[in-house]
């Protein structure tokens, strides 16, 4: 354990190694990971078509009033005046009262169209993401009524804490610049 | 024929409620007579998209201006007004989403999942503080990290940590490291981001005993340094090997010490090293012998850090949720539980075979035995490293920056007499 100016030198030597070395080593890494990365960065969505409407996305988003709302895609709504997603089931009357209503928060808007139409329409304001019109909807309508990720509320989250807490693993990194999974009319 | 063929298949289809999703619509949409226009739905673009490429260029200048102050103007002032700048900047304005520390785990999962690429702005942030710290020390952590700056602007009363217990917390780091990566690797979590305690400071909103943790590291944090970044943060981890090599870095002086001792407990983060010139004799002889036992140990403790690391994987691998799912469904299926859970019920609907489910199951408990192994291995290499730095003596003659654990805030500058001097020399120069 000799200290000498020739043992400085080494030492120097040795760390300006290590220094080049590590830059080097991020490099192919860096370049590596570069060839198979995406230019643009990703965004989470939910797989309309892998979702079970468990409920989770009302709680487990860590906004206080969820990102995850429902939307209504209108080219696969049936306009039905009886509407599984809307109406409690056996609801006394089919009419826009409270007690008829599915939706906790009555963020569903019923409006008349033309005999026997109805258009329901989301109020996002008001929509909590809870699922329960959707589940309703999948199970004896159309299914035109889902749950997606709002982007205007979402903070995109590294780790997204619903889909940690999905159960059917719905939950996806989408591309920025393609953001939404909607269901689509020829596999509705 | 055919086609009477496949009407039937459709009706079936039809009928399955369940399997509604795959099938035609059961109430065709209306043709309307009235002049009703049909809605579109909204689809609200993400805000991330415009900023991200923003936050790798604000990135770039937080880095290279917290260089440029720490290590050429040398003004503390200056550095804390820039860490309070990146704290409102990454921190409250970002939301503190993504950081180079969760970095880690994106880059970790790029590496080891053929299906998930790592956006270019994310792989820039994990980087980026990387070369930095290669060339001019840890400045990323000095004045561009939110969750240092929050923790440093709380710190009041800084009590000085023992040496060898402050080396023995940060045995936490690299575990923290080393699961992190193991369970990014294996796709179960991100465990970084999950436990992030001072994110939810930044959203105002988050769970709520995170929220208690980040509060218990604020509260810690009055009295000790940056509890965090010292005993728990992983980026931390690989920013002290790296600075070890920095080209430039910090010194408490640039001109010669003069040994007066004032800098020595200007350190709230104990990176402060006193001058050492000589070893004691008998000193010498034990830390020699303390060496060579090491070595013979060195292979003993990582064969046994491995091992026991390999015995965790029952627990570690119930991170992946398919693992837990496998586990619930044989439970359900040797009729320990009558009812079901939501990923049971998921998984029903789906139609997989339990067969294949647990085989599954089993090829991801494979890779978190293999992913024990080298955890431990790699936990037995920094114990056995560690130990072996108590006994390895480094001759010193001046007051020095700590290379791993200086985080280059800056406030030994001031403490220095010297520094005076050169600031008055400065001032009389540009007169």
């Amino acid at each position: 354990m000799v200290e000498s100016k020739d043992n400085v030198t080494r030492r120097q030597l040795l760390r300006n190694g290590c220094c080049g070395g590590c830059l080097t080593g991020l490099g192919v890494l860096g370049g590596l990971l570069a060839a198979k990365s995406t230019p643009g960065d990703t965004v989470w969505q939910i797989d309309p078509y892998t979702c079970i409407s468990c409920g989770n996305c009302e709680t487990y988003c860590v906004l206080e009033k969820s990102a995850v709302k429902c939307v209504q895609v209108y080219e696969l709504c049936g306009y039905c005046d009886y509407c599984p997603g809307f109406h409690e089931p056996g609801a006394a009357a089919l009419d826009t009262g409270a007690e008829n209503e599915l939706c906790p928060t009555g963020a569903i808007k019923r409006k008349f169209v033309e005999e026997p139409y109805f258009d329901y329409t989301i109020d996002e304001s008001l929509c909590i993401g809870c699922a329960k019109c959707v589940k309703g909807c999948a199970a004896f309508g159309n299914g035109s009524l889902f749950l997606q990720v709002r982007h205007d509320r979402c903070l995109n989250c590294n780790e997204c804490s619903i889909a940690a807490a999905c159960p059917s693993g719905a939950f996806k990194r989408v591309p920025a610049d393609k953001p939404y999974l909607f269901k689509k009319v020829e596999n509705a | 024929m055919r086609r009477f063929a496949h009407t039937i298949i459709a009706t079936a289809v039809l009928l399955n409620l369940c399997a509604a999703a795959s099938a035609e619509l059961l109430f065709p949409p209306p043709e309307f007579e009235s002049d009703y226009v049909m809605p579109n739905t909204t689809t609200p673009h993400p805000h991330q998209d415009v900023y991200e490429y923003v936050d790798v260029a604000v990135l770039f200048i937080a880095l290279s201006l917290a260089s440029y102050l720490v290590l050429k103007r040398r003004s503390r002032r200056a550095t804390f007004v820039l860490m309070v700048s990146s704290l409102i900047y990454f921190g409250f304005w970002r939301k503190g989403c993504v950081c180079p520390i969760g970095a880690i785990q994106n880059v970790t999962l790029s590496v080891f999942d053929n299906t998930y690429a790592v956006p270019i702005a994310v792989l820039l942030f994990f980087l980026l503080p990387l070369v930095f710290t290669l060339f001019f020390g840890r400045v990323f952590c000095a004045a561009v990290c939110p969750l240092g700056a929050i923790q440093d602007i709380v710190l009041v009363r800084p009590l000085s940590v023992p040496y060898w217990f402050a080396s023995g917390l940060r045995l936490i780091a690299y575990l923290y490291l080393a699961l992190a990566v193991l369970f990014a690797a294996t796709g179960s979590a991100f465990l970084i981001c999950r436990y992030d305690p001072f994110v939810a400071f930044f959203r105002f909103s988050g769970n709520v005993s995170i929220l208690i943790i980040g509060v218990c590291f604020l509260l810690v944090g009055l009295f000790v340094g940056r509890p965090y970044c010292r005993f728990f943060c992983p980026y931390g981890v690989i920013l002290r090997q790296l600075s070890r090599f920095s080209k430039w870095r910090v010194t408490i002086t640039p001109d010669e010490c003069i040994q007066c001792r004032l800098c020595e407990d200007s350190c709230p983060f104990g990176a402060i090293r006193s001058p050492a010139v000589e070893w004691p004799a008998v000193e010498y002889a034990k830390a020699k012998r303390r060496i060579a036992f090491l070595i013979i140990l060195l292979p003993v403790l990582i064969a046994l850090c491995g091992w026991a690391g390999s015995r965790i994987e029952n627990v570690t691998s119930r991170m992946h949720s398919t693992v837990r799912l496998a586990e619930r469904i044989y439970l359900e299926e040797a009729g320990e539980f009558t009812d079901t859970t939501d990923p049971g019920t998921a998984f029903r609907a789906t139609g997989e075979t339990i067969e294949s489910l647990y085989q599954r199951a089993s090829v991801i408990r494979n890779k978190f035995i293999l992913g024990g192994w080298l955890l431990g291995a790699f936990m037995g290499f920094v114990i056995a490293v560690k130990l072996a730095a108590v006994s390895v003596w480094r001759k010193r003659a001046d007051y020095e920056a700590d290379r791993a654990g200086c985080i280059a805030c800056g406030r030994c500058f001031k403490y220095c007499p010297q520094e005076h001097l050169r600031l008055s020399k400065i001032k009389e120069g540009v007169r």
